[in-house]
């Protein structure tokens, strides 16, 4: 089993699930066109290194130490699609299969050098998802860009990638700690109780991706998904 | 000191019941406008006590004195610049850590405050106990306890809002940040020593470092070097902390109002989910939650239709027994028809209207509203208005729409931006209203069978969402997001729902009665000199031609414009003696298609002018003309094939 393939795997289990929810095998199947006994015996494997959690009826969901690969090489893969498209001018439709190859050959500095260059991108290229948060302890991008001009060594580095709110599942917690989309969109969620640090639970989400509620500071909110999706927390 | 005047403003978050203090304080002394130039929704009132007559004005609900939505800009303004006497911070018991947040936001402006701690009973329901003497000290300003949906404490708060204006307020507790971001203060503060400006120094000074926009404009016409110290000591505290100046500031007051908030209260979470809970779990589970609004939202239509209808047609005989009276006071000359045909049929149309369905309609969404069960509904129905570039708070004045587009064009006010409101003023329009289901029922529903009916009903959400989307795509800006705070049920109080019921009419009738008049006297007018008859030739080659409908239909959907059914009772007086079967089953479904679509009627788009300013009402009013007809003549040519 190569690394490769797990990244893969786990790549596609992070986009195909939500909220934790398990999926089934044959929708892994489907996403890379492959016999779905080949997918269950590749995710036994991802259990058995503590990648995933699978149960036989009721699917596979990532577990902490595969959720922390998943966005890493997401967030790869979402930054490389914005540079063949923006800078090498490659087409929307052929940045996705570039990117997959390259993704797993770009070195962690390289990425964050490229993250840089390309001004912080929020939303990757082709269907305008959000790009994963990176390990530097920001709360937004403008801090990034900010502190850069100093010093950004000094700052120091997260002990682990924040993760997307919405993969949380239902009533687990995670303390905010990055917000895309920059100042605008954290003065209001500062501004409601979301501040940097702080602890939200997540009570449920409404189906077909809709909005999260979620608990912060005794009160209840609801979140629509243009917001969760902005929001990473520290599990 | 007799007459003494006192304006006393009433500021918190919204639902902690600030509406139900205001109300019990003012009753029926109130009036509803707007801020100047703005469209935010101003409520004053007055009431005499000891001696004083009082000014109270409700300020909008909101989360934060930031400058992000205009009913923040609006209220920060008004506190700074119009000074009121007192500010009561109405805040909510049961989720004290918020609320307290934007009470230290307040005391940083300097304002004469007292604190009415709200909804004390559903606190202690949810097992929070609070030290009232605790939180006076640790607040430094006078805390009294109400439960104003029972009206208790109320009186008592009226009693320290006095004491306090007469005594004037010394004690004060600020909120304390950092030492680094104090010290930074301190150095902006002295940069502003000879400056007199409408906000405190030391709240200028938070603000430049917090980077408010607004502030550092007005600040860097006074004091250049203000806004350039400020920006050094935010560049300071950043390298220090790693974060922007302003997350440091919010999070430091956050942690203030927290640290107070769990200084003063006790937390005994009972054991048992309490029946709020319950209920609120319920109305928002993937499952029963969509049944039960499917089912409320169905049972409230039917309810109110079958209600208006019944009340409508007994108004409308009852009124035009009148007729007799008019003539026999004016004659039946061109006076007399002008007189009746026009003023009184104006009056009658918006009468029958009006009151049997806007009423009902009002009294049901405050009910809902007032209850918390709306902000359920934004909540399940997010999704779907995502798809059109909305967000779940616009479901609300679509949902109005089907009773009266009017209201739902003003009810839009609850979309944060300009453009969320543009987008969902135009789709509201094109909801078909109680006006345009006589229509469809009486033409359609009933030559053609109900089914037609309802799928008229379907293929109008069908364009309403491709529109929507349309919309969405051509206007620039991006959606944004729902952030909306879901409040616990309550029991929502008859008082209240009745008052906003009342004012909310009465802003219906001024903005609709003037223009239903003075247009169905001009119409009348045409007809009195003969005029309609060249009118409806002029438009023969679109409704004859293009459309297929008789030419009358031209004079009929020209009175539609006043009110949408007149199209159709019209029509069926000028096809006497033969009436409504005189169409073809393809003419009733392109005039029905033609006269829902074609343009808002003259209410709404006065509405939509005071909403939208006239340059926009326009584009949405001429785009809805074109649109019906272009649709109505396809609809024609495809009916024919199957017919």
């Amino acid at each position: 089993m190569s690394s490769k393939s797990i990244e893969d795997y786990l790549k596609a289990i992070y986009a195909l699930s939500r909220n934790g929810k398990p999926i089934s095998t044959s929708e892994i199947a489907e996403y890379f066109k492959i016999a779905p006994a080949s997918v269950t015996e590749m995710i036994k494997k991802l259990a058995k290194k503590g990648y995933v959690k699978y149960s036989p009826y009721r699917g596979v969901h990532l577990a902490r130490k595969g959720l922390q690969v998943a966005e890493k090489v997401t967030r790869k893969h979402r930054l490389l699609e914005r540079f063949l498209h923006d800078v090498l001018r490659i087409t929307e439709e052929k940045v996705h299969s570039e990117a997959c190859e390259m993704e797993h050959a770009l070195s962690d500095e390289a990425e964050e050098s490229l993250c840089r260059f390309l001004k912080h991108p929020d939303l990757c290229p082709d269907d305008g998802k959000i790009i994963p948060a990176c390990d530097l302890p920001f709360s937004t991008c403008e801090e990034c860009i900010e502190l850069h001009k100093k010093n950004l060594e000094e700052s120091g580095r997260r002990q682990q990638i924040p993760i997307s709110i919405t993969q949380l599942k239902k009533g687990e917690r995670g303390k905010v700690s990055f917000i895309r989309g920059g100042h605008k969109v954290l003065q209001r969620l500062c501004d409601m109780g979301l501040t940097p640090g702080t602890e939200v639970t997540v009570v449920k989400s409404a189906p077909f991706h809709g909005p999260m509620e979620i608990l912060v500071r005794g009160s209840r909110l609801a979140l629509g998904r243009g917001m969760t999706e902005m929001i990473f927390v520290e599990a | 000191m007799a007459h003494k005047k006192l304006i006393i403003a009433l500021a918190g978050n919204a639902n902690v019941g600030k509406s139900v203090i205001f109300n019990y304080l003012t009753g029926l002394h109130q009036h509803i406008g707007n801020w100047p130039g703005k469209t935010v929704e101003r409520a004053e009132g007055t009431l005499s006590f000891k001696g004083y007559t009082i000014d109270i004005v409700d300020l909008p609900g909101i989360y934060s004195l930031s400058t992000y939505s205009l009913e923040e800009l609006v209220s920060r303004k008004y506190i700074a610049v119009e000074r009121p006497d007192l500010v009561i911070n109405v805040v909510d018991a049961s989720v004290l850590e918020r609320n307290l947040f934007f009470t230290l936001q307040l005391m940083e402006l300097e304002t004469p405050m007292i604190v009415a701690l709200n909804q004390v009973d559903i606190a202690k329901r949810k097992g929070i106990e609070i030290d009232n003497e605790k939180l006076e000290q640790l607040l430094g300003v006078p805390v009294v306890q109400t439960v104003a949906t029972k009206g208790r404490g109320v009186s008592q708060l009226l009693e320290m809002a006095i004491k306090v204006i007469e005594k004037g307020q010394t004690t004060r507790r600020e909120v304390m940040y950092g030492e680094e971001v104090e010290e930074g203060i301190a150095k902006i503060i002295e940069t502003l020593q000879n400056v007199q400006f409408i906000y405190p120094r030391r709240y200028v000074a938070i603000k430049l470092l917090e980077g408010d926009e607004e502030i550092i404009r007005e600040i860097a016409k006074l004091v250049p070097q203000a806004v350039k110290a400020a920006r050094e000591v935010a560049g300071e505290i950043e390298n220090l902390h790693g974060h922007a100046c302003s997350t440091v500031i919010t999070s430091e007051q956050y942690e203030a109002a927290g640290s107070v908030a769990r200084q003063a209260q006790k937390l005994v979470p009972p054991l048992k989910l309490t029946a709020e809970e319950r209920l609120h779990n319920l109305t928002t589970d993937r499952i029963t939650g969509y049944i039960i609004m499917v089912s409320s939202l169905l049972l409230i239509f039917f309810g109110i239709f079958t209600f208006g209808n019944y009340t409508s047609d007994i108004l409308s005989n009852f009124l035009y027994r009148l007729e007799p009276l008019s003539t026999s006071l004016f004659g039946t000359g061109i006076v007399g028809s002008l007189v009746w045909g026009g003023v009184a049929e104006g009056l009658i149309a918006g009468v029958t209207v009006a009151l049997p369905y806007i009423i009902p309609f009002y009294i049901v969404l405050y009910f809902l509203e007032d209850s918390g069960y709306l902000s359920r509904i934004a909540f399940l129905m997010d999704n779907v208005m995502h798809k059109i570039g909305l967000h779940g708070k616009a479901f609300i004045p679509m949902m109005l729409g089907y009773g009266c587009n009017v209201p739902a064009c003003l009810g839009c006010r609850i979309m944060e931006t300009k453009r969320e409101r543009t987008l969902a003023a135009f789709v509201t329009t094109l909801v078909p209203c109680a006006a345009r289901t006589v229509i469809i029922l009486g033409l359609v529903g009933h030559f053609l069978g109900i089914q037609w009916a309802l799928a008229l009903y379907v293929f109008d959400l069908v364009v309403i969402f491709a529109l929507g989307r349309l919309a969405f795509r051509v206007m620039p800006g991006e959606p944004s997001a729902l952030i909306m705070e879901m409040a616990d049920y309550r029991m929502p109080q008859l008082r209240t729902v009745l008052k906003e019921t009342w004012f909310r009419l009465a802003e219906f009738i001024k903005i609709a009665f003037p223009l239903i008049i003075v247009g169905s006297l001009v119409i009348k007018a045409a007809d009195v000199f003969g005029l309609l008859n060249p009118i409806a030739n002029l438009l023969s080659p679109v409704t004859v031609v293009w459309l297929g409908l008789p030419v009358i239909t031209g004079i009929t959907l020209i009175f539609g414009v006043l009110r949408k059914e007149l199209s159709l009772i019209l029509l069926a007086a000028l096809l006497a003696p033969v009436g409504l079967q005189a169409l073809t089953p393809v003419q009733m479904v392109v005039f029905t298609l033609v006269a829902m679509f074609y343009i808002p009627c003259v209410a709404t788009i006065s509405a939509l002018v005071k909403e939208l300013g006239g340059k926009k009402a326009l584009y949405i009013t001429l785009f809805e003309i074109a649109f019906a007809i272009i649709l109505g003549g396809i609809a024609l040519r495809v009916l024919t094939l199957f017919a």
